[in-house]
């Protein structure tokens, strides 16, 4: 049977607890929100794009959620600096295809390091969103259309 | 102590025997819905396969037998309730519904515009803010709000300052479903029939809890749904005192609704069809019909009292629990504990109790004005129902202290 720890893995325990680049960010070259209306998750991403636009130097988030929600925002912080925006879309793609992957099957982790201690996540289609949200708003961030993210 | 013991009741609600995540189900999510006794299943069932036709227009066998049976269960309505007239009884799919037809047909018969002002309180549900959040955007007419104080309870000083000349209805919940205030609905009738302001009361989740006679409260508008009564979804009652209804402009037109069409004109059914068009959820209304006798054979109050011991057992649990805040500290409470555990959020709860087989809700409970009010994104339900008892308390409670363990 699904143990509750596969979801709560320590990781994700410590991350919410601390979560790693927890501030806003003076010299952000985007900024965007992202909102659950759901369940009232809410968070904002500050970054900060090389000269040439396609690294990112800095990036940073505040916002309330749930464990799953703050943990991954903390986790994908740090997944992507120094990473170049073109890595940031593969890296989204295989993120959301874990979480949205079957169940029965072998979890890919390919490429995803420490993203994949969020695989529980897959065993919960209604926390899909909640891990999800930090992306999204990411990915508004990235195309700097200051829209806010939803996940419905 | 009640003389009630839920026990008695269990193997009445087929649904409660399974195990969750190979846990015993605990549903402490009532508020949300409550689970359905097998009386409500087999009265819809039976309907369906022996007197399924459509109401007040065959002449058939089947048609006059559902017709029956539906104006049956309106009266079994009337009758829980104390209205004096099953004609006043409308049926609607939920109180939501109830009260956008409210809203709506009484904004057109009142012809509310700029200066007029519709009262309501900050601890609605959306339900009962919308829908005149609706009109006014209309009408430029104003929504004016009742405050309540830190511990859930409504500020009655200002709702008698803020009911005035100009508002022309006031619409407040009868218990809260996100605080499980009691509100004093006798008290608030009577301030507004003192200025000639007619009252809806939202029963919504009042009326699995407490037995509400009509006819002495002399609320105008009353509304209720009937899955919240352990009764089906897709059906609720809007009552409506007969004066006020046969004024009031029907809100959806349509069959049954009619007495003649023409292309030049319409004429309306008498009441209470003339607020029912098109077929209603005939099945739902039986149902709803065979809850209240359900209901009633146990005793509303009875059963009240019981769930109340139960808030109380669970409230001492909460205030001895490092950690918990509870959400909702009125005297006056009725089946719902909310409350937020630090270091935890609620949908991690949600999920985490889940594991323990513990059903409750987690979220903004449809009321984030409240949510504001306490600064929080959302909180943690359990809200009791008939059939809950301390053992599941203490499996709350147990399932709360491994989530902190989870998550130290």
């Amino acid at each position: 049977m699904f143990d509750l720890k596969d979801l709560y893995r320590q990781v994700i325990v410590d991350h919410n607890k601390s979560p790693r680049n927890f501030r806003d960010m003076s010299d952000a070259t985007a900024h965007a929100e992202g909102h659950n209306p759901l369940c009232g998750d809410r968070l904002e991403i500050w970054l900060k794009l090389d000269a040439s636009g396609a690294t990112i130097e800095d990036v940073s988030f505040k916002g309330t959620g749930c464990a799953i929600s703050v943990a991954s925002a903390s986790l994908m912080t740090e997944a992507l600096r120094g990473r170049s925006v073109a890595e940031f879309e593969a890296l989204f793609g295989k993120f959301h295809g874990m979480v949205t992957s079957d169940p029965t099957l072998a979890v890919d982790e390919t490429g995803l390091g420490k993203l994949a201690v969020l695989a529980g996540v897959r065993e919960f289609p209604s926390r899909v969103k909640c891990a999800s949200l930090c992306w999204h708003t990411m990915q508004r961030a990235v195309a700097g259309d200051g829209t806010v993210a939803h996940t419905e | 102590m009640s003389n009630f013991d839920p026990a008695s009741v269990r193997a009445d609600f087929p649904i409660l025997d399974q195990l969750i995540h190979g846990k015993p189900l605990v549903y402490l999510d009532n508020a949300a819905t409550t689970q359905k006794p097998n009386a409500v299943i087999e009265a819809i069932s039976n309907y369906y396969r022996q007197d399924n036709a459509n109401i007040h227009r065959g002449v058939h066998t089947l048609s006059e037998r559902a017709t029956r049976d539906f104006e049956a269960a309106r009266e079994k309505v009337r009758a829980f309730l104390n209205a004096r007239e099953s004609s006043e009884m409308i049926f609607v799919r939920g109180a939501t519904e109830a009260i956008n037809l409210v809203a709506f047909s009484f904004a057109r018969m009142a012809n509310l515009g700029a200066g007029d002002e519709i009262l309501i309180s900050e601890m609605e549900h959306h339900a009962n803010i919308v829908p005149w959040q609706m009109v006014c955007a209309e009408r430029g007419c104003k929504l004016v709000v009742v405050p309540f104080d830190d511990s859930g309870t409504l500020d009655m000083e200002a709702f008698s300052r803020l009911l005035g000349e100009r508002t022309k209805i006031v619409a407040i919940t009868h218990v809260s479903n996100a605080l499980g205030t009691v509100n004093p609905v006798a008290e608030i009738v009577r301030q507004a029939h003192a200025l000639g302001v007619p009252v809806l009361i939202d029963g919504a989740q009042a009326v699995a809890h407490t037995s509400v006679d009509l006819q002495a409260l002399g609320a105008d508008f009353y509304v209720l749904s009937g899955h919240k009564l352990y009764g089906p979804t897709g059906i609720g009652v809007l009552y409506g005192k007969k004066s006020l209804l046969e004024k009031m402009p029907p809100w959806q037109g349509g069959g049954d609704m009619i007495r003649s069409v023409t292309f030049e004109k319409s004429t309306w059914n008498d009441l209470p069809h003339k607020f029912e068009a098109g077929t209603p959820d005939i099945a739902g209304a039986v149902g709803l019909g065979a809850a209240i006798d359900y209901l009633g054979a146990l005793g509303v109050d009875r059963v009240g009292a019981h769930e109340h011991e139960l808030l109380a057992y669970a409230t001492g649990q909460a205030e001895a629990f490092p950690g918990v805040r509870i959400i909702g500290t009125a005297k006056e409470k009725a089946g719902v504990l909310s409350f937020v555990l630090s270091g935890v959020h609620p949908h991690d709860l949600g999920t985490i109790l889940d594991h323990s087989g513990v059903a409750i809700r987690a979220g903004h409970h449809c009321a984030m004005p409240v949510m504001t009010h306490y600064g929080v994104p959302a909180t943690a339900r359990a809200s009791f129902g008939l059939y809950n008892s301390r053992a599941e308390v203490d499996a709350l409670f147990a399932a709360l202290r491994r989530a902190q363990e989870l998550f130290a």
